[in-house]
């Protein structure tokens, strides 16, 4: 209230007399709003720093030392790097996650574009096609873990070896082969990625321009060169962004693998969040666990900023 | 003339032109591709919920016909302690999303309603806590967790630990801030003029003009809590303290009803979220494009 009595001084009274307490107010004014500012700040920045930015801290700390409970912990350097760059088991996990990541993208990406292209439209079933498709999306992951590991069940009479049975394929091992695990665990983040990529190009599309459309119609483009020279180039910046969402969060997936398979058979379907699970809290090795997930920070950190750099050079050029 | 018009302006509709007219056989071609479709990605879910009401001793046993229809699965579930577990998760998502709401709107104030000196530092180390979830943090976030700095406390063995690592949230704080810079300036300053303080502004003036906001990052709180693993995980030291999707592991079979339990358990925990979406369908669209823009 204060604040109002100032500025109506300010603008009545003659500026020599008013000058100097009006500044003064000014001044109070912008310190009270700083003040309310942080201070309606400060419950999340509190908590971003006790569970965010400290336990961040914390782990670049603990990647330089052998951790060692009671005995107190000992300086190694990098010696715990060397290790995951190193450590068989490691550089398995870090190719496994990067297949992993890039498979589940690349075909998330692929089948929601197509998907997206399918349903797209106003018509009413087209919504309830679409919502039906979205489910797996808002399913909570470990009930889809457990749902697919049931549908994955390696005999003949397993449910998805039963329908592959009717076009004459399988039985297929799935999870319990050291070559399908990765690619089942793929196809169970593919179900469930491809729907929300999917809606987010439908929005994508429903700004493309439409009047685009009947230009390239009325210049005798076939509908695959409408795709190729207008739906694509307008959608761009929704790969771009669905493309970094997804790479991001297929390198740190956990819960699915953890449920499907913890990394067996043999490690074939181990990646760097199980493992780092497993040294962290289960063994003990604090250590390397934590230059574990200061390697996978990095390599979100990187990612974000090569992705954002590409599409600022591509949209300057 | 008119009627050529629109036809051409249906075509023109979606990127394919595909029109709901046509011919017989693109009717069927197109039925048969939705259906596949919705039985691809819906099929799992019912043969989960059929599943989880039938007599399903073992993992063959899954398919989309329903038959010798019971209730046997949740009453071992019960038997198995699977209502305290979802109670437990109710717990959690209940005072998570309280705080977490309450937490985005108050900093979304400040965000977006303030001018101040730091304000684009705040925004960077939001966005730099995107970066940061919980799975990339677990290790060193389970010793924090056992000892808090300055104040020593140790949250693990305690729902407060489940709860508090998700009070703030970097996209609930986004898509609200996003929300009230749009509210009209002159509604703010009408009701400073009248007298109204800061909080009284923030409370009667501000909120209720965000309240579809409130919505959308209530809802996609709800699915981010409830769909926590890691965390629970990692805080629950007894397996009374576990939310139920954590708990789904414990229960993979039963010695009465096998499978069935492993089933029932599961539909109860994805039902929360899928209801939720199903209600609220409009909120969680708006919410997933302005999450995706913000990145």
């Amino acid at each position: 209230m204060r604040v109002a009595v100032a500025d109506v001084t300010d603008t009545s009274a003659p500026a020599a007399a008013a000058g100097r307490p009006a500044a003064r107010a000014r001044r109070y004014a912008r310190w009270r709003n700083s003040a309310v500012a942080w201070l309606f700040l400060a419950p999340a920045l509190l908590l971003f720093l006790y569970f965010k930015f400290i336990p961040m801290a914390q782990g670049i700390r603990m990647s330089l030392y052998e951790v060692r409970p009671y005995l107190g912990d000992r300086w190694v350097g990098l010696d715990n790097y060397r290790t995951i760059v190193t450590d068989r088991t490691f550089r398995a996990a870090i190719w496994h996650t990067v297949l992993l990541a890039s498979g589940t993208t690349a075909g998330s990406l692929l089948l929601g574009f197509a998907l997206a292209l399918l349903l797209e439209g106003q018509a009413r079933y087209l919504w309830f096609v679409r919502s039906a498709a979205f489910l797996p999306v808002v399913t909570t992951m470990a009930a889809v873990a457990e749902v697919w590991r049931i549908l994955y069940y390696p005999a003949a009479n397993g449910t998805l070896n039963g329908l592959l049975s009717w076009i004459g394929v399988g039985p297929e091992p799935f999870l319990a082969s050291e070559h399908s695990s990765l690619l089942s665990i793929m196809g169970v983040g593919i179900w469930r990625g491809a729907p929300y990529d999917m809606m987010i190009f439908i929005a994508g599309l429903a700004a493309v321009d439409r009047t685009l459309y009947e230009a390239a119609a009325v210049d005798g483009a076939s509908v695959v060169r409408r795709l190729r020279s207008v739906t694509l180039p307008a959608l761009r910046p929704v790969f771009t962004i669905l493309f970094t969402l997804a790479a991001i969060r297929g390198l740190r997936v956990f819960t699915e693998i953890y449920l499907l398979t913890n990394g067996a058979p043999n490690g074939s379907s181990e990646v760097l969040m199980t493992l780092i699970y497993k040294l962290g809290l289960q063994q003990n090795d604090l250590g390397v666990a934590a230059a574990g997930s200061v390697v996978l920070f990095a390599a979100t950190v990187v990612l974000t900023v090569a992705v954002r750099a590409a599409r600022r050079r591509g949209a300057a050029g | 003339m008119m009627r050529r018009r629109m036809r051409f302006g249906q075509q023109f509709d979606t990127a394919l032109g595909m029109t709901a007219r046509g011919g017989l056989v693109a009717v069927v071609v197109r039925t048969i591709l939705y259906a596949v479709i919705v039985l691809v990605f819906a099929g799992p879910l019912l043969m989960l919920l059929v599943g989880a009401f039938g007599r399903i001793a073992d993992p063959t046993g899954l398919s989309l016909v329903p038959h010798h229809l019971t209730l046997d699965n949740f009453e071992a579930a019960h038997r198995r302690f699977v209502f305290h577990y979802l109670l437990n998760s109710f717990v959690v998502v209940g005072f998570g999303l309280a705080l977490q709401v309450a937490v985005s709107v108050f900093a979304a104030y400040a965000l977006a309603r303030k001018r101040f000196r730091g304000a684009a530092l705040v925004l960077l180390l939001i966005l730099a806590t995107m970066m940061l979830p919980e799975e990339i943090i677990i290790i060193p976030l389970s010793v924090v967790l056992a000892d808090l700095p300055v104040v020593h406390l140790n949250l693990i063995g305690h729902y407060a630990g489940m709860i508090l690592p998700v009070g703030a949230w970097g996209f609930s704080i986004f898509v609200m801030t996003e929300f009230m810079r749009e509210v009209p300036v002159e509604l703010e300053e009408a009701a400073r003029i009248d007298g109204a303080g800061e909080l009284r502004t923030f409370a009667q003036i501000i909120l209720p003009m965000c309240r579809p906001a409130v919505g959308v990052i209530g809802v996609f709180g709800f699915t981010m809590i409830w769909d926590q693993y890691l965390l629970p995980l990692i805080v629950a030291t007894d397996p009374t303290q576990y939310t139920l999707p954590i708990a789904l592991r414990t229960l993979r079979s039963d010695e009465e009803v096998g499978l069935g339990v492993l089933l029932a358990a599961a539909l109860l925990s994805l039902l929360p979220s899928v209801l939720m979406f199903l209600g609220f369908q409009r909120q969680f669209m708006r919410g997933l494009t302005s999450g995706a823009v913000k990145g």
